[in-house]
């Protein structure tokens, strides 16, 4: 186990060192002056522009800066966004932000999910299964972004039953959790009903059945269990996917997160902004992953790590 | 989907700025009223909280570095200069200052303060607190990004070069360069008087201190920088209270204010906004109670006119220009003034804003500077402005033509590609000419083409201007050295006509203005194309709220019913 855990945490550091290579490299080599858009329609004065280039080492050949930024950010340096903010601050700002959103998100679509998926499972083919089958397939066709508007348009200006744009606080995150995890909200349904169905057709779940167990018994520990180690995978995963994908929803809901940050800092050419935010999105990615191998131990006792 | 383009223009326009952690909400240093904001107003004082859309400052709000809207609006609500613009006519007044006496030639200026004026913190507003602050914008070491409005290209104070010092290749301030710490041209005479003098002449000085890099700064600026960008200080009707990161930054009315009008309303929030669509979504819903400027999104369909209903409004703007620019340093290709008419008169502007803003959204361009300015004469661009599909083609039939396909020059967000394609559109149909948009994705990248001197087909220009005048039309756009000359016109003539101008005052500065306006049309090097409108809108809670001359909403207008 804990040589596992070892070997899997010196996999991480290759990943995390080309992956912030690779973004910090892109965001640098975008098109474009970063401080040409600093000063509206004229050229900014040029002792500005020169002490931007020189405070991020952007005359230096790209690798050398790129080891200069990395050297600072280990030693917890993050450095300092356009408008002279720690980057570091603001994303101690923003990450907790984004975090109350996904795990919102990943609870709406496994509570809402899981259970969609058990009552369409245990009645396959009824009206309840057709139902979930033919409404998950109608989220999953439209894009998260028109979902998101619709949203907000329909039970925030119209209804009012939510705030419109949201400042972080807990519910007003409601929403935007919701519109979030509904993708994989119709995915986990999908996944829990596909799984019980056949584990429900498998030998021991008959032999549970014929030693007289009651049938909330066999369904909740002896299928649920097993059908939902697939769920856990694709949630694992998921985690990363929902805290990239907060980038749209984010932007339609106003909300300070991280996902604001990148989408800001793309723009502006931002390279430490970026590469700072999507460096921890990294970190937390690998950790959860992590998390959820370990969690199959749990959830299967077949599976052992050595 | 035009939904990312927009959202890319709004977000591009928005930088992350974290000044403060809460804590410093605590400290409101002005024992003096607003301790109960609700219930306790009396008859006359500012009552009531409202929320105005905004966007990240860019930079610390210190005036000198301010030059973007999100913190220019909040700077303004801060600050009270010697100068104010009004409202409704754009005319320069006196704000801070008792008087502003020029001498003959306007080359020496004698100013004087009122007297009783205070920070936000308490200490006196004095002659020095603006030598000070001007001696700061102005210093090459300090980089502000409002440095040229204290040389050559703005106010042009004695002594600029001394402070500003040499810059290097690269553009980097040399250290040492500069031989003195204060310009020559700034002496205070007492604690409410200062002469400024001049390098040149310039009757349009005291217009020109009415721009936000002239404010007075306090002391505490200068003893330490770090905390008064953690709470900053002006001396105008709204003071700071907290800035809630990436959230909102707060005011409060200012008890101790002493120009005029007084603040009505007792909160301002500025709420900040990643993209406008959402502050339009809060606005309709009653969540946001101002809105500056309505997006596509409401402006689509006119949509905005029924969600807003009875609390919305459209007005001209007089400080926007839109322009296309020939280049005519890098190429030979646009040399003959004849096709630049030609091009001009193909494009019909009428059309063009319909098929791209909505028809009437947008006002036809008749000059190069729009209405409400001071010296705006109508129709000095004349015939060439107006599209005559049969003048277009003889015209062209003259010229040797373009070569191939002419390109149009823009940055494709923020609705540019819209107008383009339209009037790419107009062009081909009129002149037969293969037309295209050759596009970059955003605004920065296109700028830094232009500011390359690398396009070699007409490009998009636009102009907001810093102070309302004419000469801020003309000046730094068209003259040979102007700060945003970006096609490198070059008229000895129209050069000259503006240094005169700039030694007289009044009528006489402005029919020379006009003369250098009317060579701009023999030229036709920059074909003018619209002035913009605004359309803003209000939440049920205010009353319809005024807007400055530059188009944002005047806080001092603000009241809640």
């Amino acid at each position: 186990m804990t040589r596992y855990v070892v070997q899997r945490l010196g996999q991480m550091v290759p990943v995390v060192i080309g992956t912030t290579f690779l973004i910090y490299a892109l965001v640098w080599s975008l098109p474009g002056d970063p401080f040409a858009a600093k000063c509206g329609d004229r050229p900014c004065p040029p002792t500005y522009v020169a002490r931007m280039t020189a405070e991020y080492n952007l005359d230096d050949p790209l690798p050398l800066a790129y080891l200069q930024y990395m050297g600072n950010l280990f030693t917890g340096d993050f450095g300092q966004t356009f408008a002279g903010v720690p980057i570091a601050d603001e994303l101690l700002q923003r990450y907790p932000i984004t975090l109350k959103l996904t795990v919102l998100a990943i609870l709406v679509e496994l509570v809402i999910g899981v259970a969609a998926g058990v009552l369409a499972g245990i009645r396959r083919g009824g009206f309840l299964d057709n139902l979930v089958l033919v409404s998950t397939l109608v989220v999953v066709s439209i894009p998260v972004f028109v979902l998101g508007m619709l949203a907000q348009v329909t039970f925030g200006v119209r209804l009012g039953w939510f705030p419109v744009t949201s400042d972080g606080t807990l519910y007003s995150l409601v929403l935007p959790a919701i519109v979030l995890g509904s993708l994989s909200l119709a995915f986990v349904a999908r996944l829990v009903r596909a799984n019980l169905v056949e584990n429900l057709r498998t030998d021991y779940v008959r032999t549970a059945v014929a030693k007289g167990l009651t049938r909330q018994r066999v369904i909740g520990v002896h299928t649920l269990r097993n059908s939902l180690i697939p769920v856990v995978t694709f949630v694992g995963a998921d985690f990363g996917g929902l805290l990239g994908g907060a980038v749209v929803v984010e932007g339609i809901f106003n909300i300070p997160g991280v996902g604001n940050m990148i989408f800001r800092g793309i723009n502006a050419h931002e390279g430490a902004t970026v590469t700072a935010a999507v460096t921890v999105l990294v970190l937390v990615f690998l950790f959860v992953n992590l998390l959820v191998d370990l969690l199959y131990a749990v959830l299967d006792p077949r599976i052992r790590h050595v | 989907m035009r939904g990312s383009a927009r959202r890319g223009a709004m977000a591009a326009a928005a930088l992350g700025l974290t000044l403060v952690l809460a804590a410093c909400g605590g400290d409101d240093d002005n024992g003096d009223g607003g301790s109960g904001s609700e219930g306790t107003g009396s008859s006359d004082g500012p009552t009531g909280s409202v929320s105005i859309n905004s966007t990240q400052p860019e930079n610390p709000l210190i005036p000198t570095t301010t030059n973007e809207v999100g913190g220019g609006n909040i700077v303004d609500a801060m600050w009270t200069g010697l100068v104010s613009y009004d409202p409704d006519t754009a005319e320069p007044g006196l704000a801070m200052a008792e008087s502003i006496e020029p001498n003959e030639d306007f080359t020496e200026f004698t100013i004087t303060i009122k007297d009783g004026w205070t920070f936000h913190d308490g200490t006196p507003v004095t002659a020095q607190s603006y030598v000070d602050a001007w001696n700061f914008g102005a210093v090459g070491a300090n980089a502000q990004l409002n440095q040229y409005f204290f040389g050559p290209d703005g106010a042009n104070i004695a002594g600029f070069d001394t402070v500003a010092g040499q810059t290097d290749d690269t553009g980097a301030f040399v250290p040492g360069s500069a031989t003195a710490e204060t310009m020559s041209g700034l002496v205070v005479v007492d604690d409410k008087t200062f002469t400024v003098t001049l390098g040149s002449p310039n009757s349009l000085f005291e217009t020109i201190i009415g721009y936000s890099a002239f404010y007075p700064m306090p002391e505490s600026f200068f003893t330490d920088q770090a905390a008064f960008i953690e709470h900053p200080i002006g001396n105008g009707p709204f003071e700071f209270v907290e800035e809630v990161p990436n959230t909102s930054i707060n005011l409060k009315a200012f008890a101790d204010y002493q120009g005029d009008p007084k603040p009505q309303v007792e909160n301002i929030e500025y709420r900040i906004y990643a993209d406008l669509d959402a502050a339009y979504a809060d606005v309709v819903a009653n969540q946001l109670d101002i809105l500056d400027k309505i997006p596509p999104v409401g402006l689509a369909g006119d949509v905005w006119k029924t969600d807003l209903e009875g609390r919305s409004a459209s007005a001209p703007l007089t400080t926007r220009f839109t322009s296309m620019t020939f280049p005519l340093t890098n190429t030979e290709v646009w040399a003959d003034p004849n096709l630049r008419k030609a091009i001009s008169l193909a494009i019909d502007r009428e059309a063009v804003i319909a098929a791209a803003y909505g028809p009437g959204n947008y006002v036809p361009a008749t000059g190069w500077v729009p209405p409400g300015n001071d010296g705006y004469v109508e129709g000095t661009c004349g015939e060439w402005c107006e599209f005559d599909a049969t003048k277009a083609q003889e015209l062209y039939a003259q010229t040797a033509g373009v070569e191939g396909t002419l390109m149009i020059a823009s940055n494709s967000d923020g609705g540019h590609r819209e107008w383009v394609e339209a009037a790419c559109t107009s062009i081909r149909e009129t002149l037969g000419v293969d037309c295209q948009g050759d596009y970059d994705p955003d605004f920065g990248s296109f700028r830094g083409r232009v500011n390359a001197n690398e396009i070699m087909s007409p490009f998009r220009t636009g102009w907001v201007a810093d102070y309302p005048s004419i000469q801020n039309f003309l000046a730094p756009l068209y003259t040979a050295n102007g700060s945003a000359n970006d096609g490198g016109y070059n008229n000895p003539e129209f050069d000259a006509l503006i240094q005169q101008a700039a030694g007289l005052e009044g009528d006489e500065a402005l029919d020379l203005y006009n003369q250098a306006e009317e060579l701009l049309a023999e030229d036709m090097a920059i074909v003018p194309l619209w002035y913009d409108n605004g359309q803003r809108g209000w939440s049920d809670n205010v009353n319809e709220p005024g807007f400055t001359w530059k188009g944002y909403v005047d806080p001092l207008s603000i009241t809640v019913k």
